[in-house]
């Protein structure tokens, strides 16, 4: 895979917020067709790496290609709209919008004639979100906003997909559900999935590779059944994690 | 019962003007959480293109009646251009480079911008007022004065009908664009989270200017109506104005659309019983009151949304 070129490339990124540094030097790949995870414990710098790809934060060194291209100083909505879409932490609804406006929003930067298509895709995958489809997204529940969140980025057909916690505070079988509702997008269209959670048990099982971050800097890397074998990951972000 | 039906009239009509200023301010600070307080002299500014275009037009009423129409409305239109142009302006040069800073500095620039714009037009168009011949007359008379010719005859004049249907027309377009199209949908989007919004390829800068812009347009409008209403104007009208389309927005419900378009009817409607029933001098003293009394008891307003639903 290393002669291609890949996706989304990152280089000793760092990142400020204000004079507090979050990210210390990051680096990461996504070739195209991959999903990769990263996974690290709370305040580690997951978010804020997948926020500064989308450019808020902007980093402050370091580079962020994606398909070649330098992104690390587009703006956000530039970036957006090349094809880059994120789920991010705390899913963002618009709670006074329903369900059906969310997922215009998330079809702004797309082709006004692929529109029923793509909503009858994502109904499809999240057949909650038709039923509920002209409730208010703030009266969802935590896995229906999920659901939300996820088709919504959909709805802008990504080539890339960046998933910031998809699991957090969810049931099991909520988790399961859009678990393989990620594996399938992956295999049936080859999308490529970033997915970041902590919940690292799924996340290695599902992805092709991850890395693991602390405070900051990556600081493992391997296939997700390497990681998951390493006792290093085991102890740090596996017990309990078994569900 | 003529004179209450009068004052009604009259009330709606106002409020009519109010409404239409209100709607920017609550666009306003719906997107930036801020009052803009330069919106009233935007208001004045539409005032004074309308009149200076008149002017340059050569529109009189002496015209034929449908060369008249249309004067007016390439008036209206062209001022809405105008001070469109205006309110982009303020947003950039007194707002946008304060984004992100600490709360009160764009309050005063907004309380800056204000005194800059009402002294360039006094500046420019001197300090004296304005007057204006009446280009619309006439009226209908909805009833005849009773058996004995003493009651009061009603009257619906052609520029109260004129504003009254410009107004719903213009708040019935309005309320589609926002709720129904996709820029109507990403001012929204920004309103209740820019950071998402930007997340879904929203320039949220250019959207925040097209709100500036829209409000802008709408109080050109106002401006225009009031114009053709009271037949003056100076430079100073957007004080007052702003203050009572301010106390609408607030009254209606900061934030919300419709709230604005209800507000400004009832100050409207409530400046101007009071003027019929008690005393002209102590109408303001009365708008500022029910707001008052309104805000102690709901304090987002009529029409306000709760903020708990913020997630
Ligand atoms: N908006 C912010 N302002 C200041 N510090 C922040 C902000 N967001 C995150 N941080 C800090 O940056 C570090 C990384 O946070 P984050 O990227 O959210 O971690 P993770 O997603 O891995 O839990 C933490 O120390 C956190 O406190
Ligand atoms: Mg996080």
């Amino acid at each position: 895979m290393s002669t291609e070129q890949p996706l989304l490339r990152v280089r000793d990124l760092e990142t400020y917020y204000g004079k507090i540094q979050a990210l210390h030097g990051v680096n990461m790949d996504v070739y195209a067709g991959e999903i990769v995870t990263l996974i690290g414990a709370n305040g580690a710098g997951k978010s804020t790496l997948m926020m500064s790809i989308c450019g808020s934060p902007q980093a402050q060194a370091g580079t962020i290609h994606y398909e070649g291209a330098d992104i690390t100083r587009a703006q956000t909505y530039q970036t957006m709209r090349s094809g880059i879409a994120q789920s991010p932490e705390g899913r963002r609804i618009f709670p006074r919008m329903s369900v059906l406006e969310n997922l215009l929003m998330g079809a702004m930067v797309s082709k006004p004639e692929y529109l029923d298509e793509d909503l009858a895709k994502v109904f499809a995958l999240f057949p909650r979100l038709k039923e509920r489809q002209h409730q208010r997204g703030g009266t969802l529940s935590g896995g229906e906003q999920q659901m939300l969140a996820i088709a919504r980025a959909l709805m802008s057909r990504p080539k890339l997909l960046l998933l910031d916690e998809p699991s957090l505070g969810l049931a099991p079988i909520i988790v399961k559900q859009i678990f393989e509702a990620i594996g399938e997008l992956n295999k049936r269209e080859g999308l490529t999935v970033f997915l970041v959670e902590q919940n690292a048990y799924h996340a290695l099982k599902l992805a092709h590779r991850g890395y693991v971050m602390v405070n900051g800097v990556v600081t493992m890397s391997g296939t997700g059944k390497e990681l998951l074998s390493r006792e290093e990951v085991k102890a740090a972000y596996l017990e309990g994690g078994r569900h | 019962m003529e004179y209450f039906l009068q004052q009604l009239i009259n009330g709606v009509t106002l409020g009519s003007i109010y409404g239409l200023i209100a709607i920017g301010y609550t666009m306003v600070y719906g997107i930036i959480g801020m009052i803009n307080f330069a919106h009233g002299d935007i208001f004045m500014i539409g005032s004074f293109t309308a009149l200076i275009l008149i002017v340059l037009l050569g529109v009189t009423a002496a015209m034929p009646v449908a060369m008249l129409v249309m004067a007016l409305v390439l008036v209206l239109v062209l001022a809405m251009a105008f001070t469109a142009v205006w309110g982009w302006a303020v947003e950039r040069v007194a707002y946008r480079p304060l984004r992100g800073s600490f709360r009160l500095a764009p309050l005063i620039t907004a309380i800056g911008a204000s005194i800059a714009l009402q002294n360039f037009v006094q500046i420019s168009q001197g300090a004296r007022n304005k007057p204006l011949q009446p280009l619309i007359s006439g009226n209908f008379k909805l009833t005849d004065g009773g058996p004995d010719g003493s009651a009061l005859i009603v009257q619906l004049s052609y520029v109260q009908i004129t504003i009254i249907v410009v107004t719903l027309l213009l708040m019935a377009g309005f309320t589609l664009l926002i709720n129904r199209t996709s820029l109507g949908r990403a001012q929204r989007a920004c309103e209740q989270d820019r950071k998402m919004a930007a997340l879904l390829g929203v320039n949220v800068d250019r959207t925040i200017s097209l709100t500036f812009v829209m409000g802008a347009a709408l109080a050109a409008v106002a401006g225009v109506m009031f114009l053709l209403y009271y037949g003056v104007i100076d430079f100073y009208i957007g004080f007052l104005a702003g203050v009572k389309a301010f106390t609408a927005a607030v009254l209606g419900g900061i934030g919300s659309l419709p709230g604005a378009m209800l507000g400004g009817l009832l100050i409207g409607l409530i400046e101007t019983f009071w003027s019929g029933y008690f005393s002209v001098e102590y109408k303001d003293v009365a708008a500022f009151s029910i707001l008052a009394i309104v805000l102690i008891f709901m304090p987002e307003g009529l029409l306000g949304k709760p903020e708990v639903e913020k997630v």
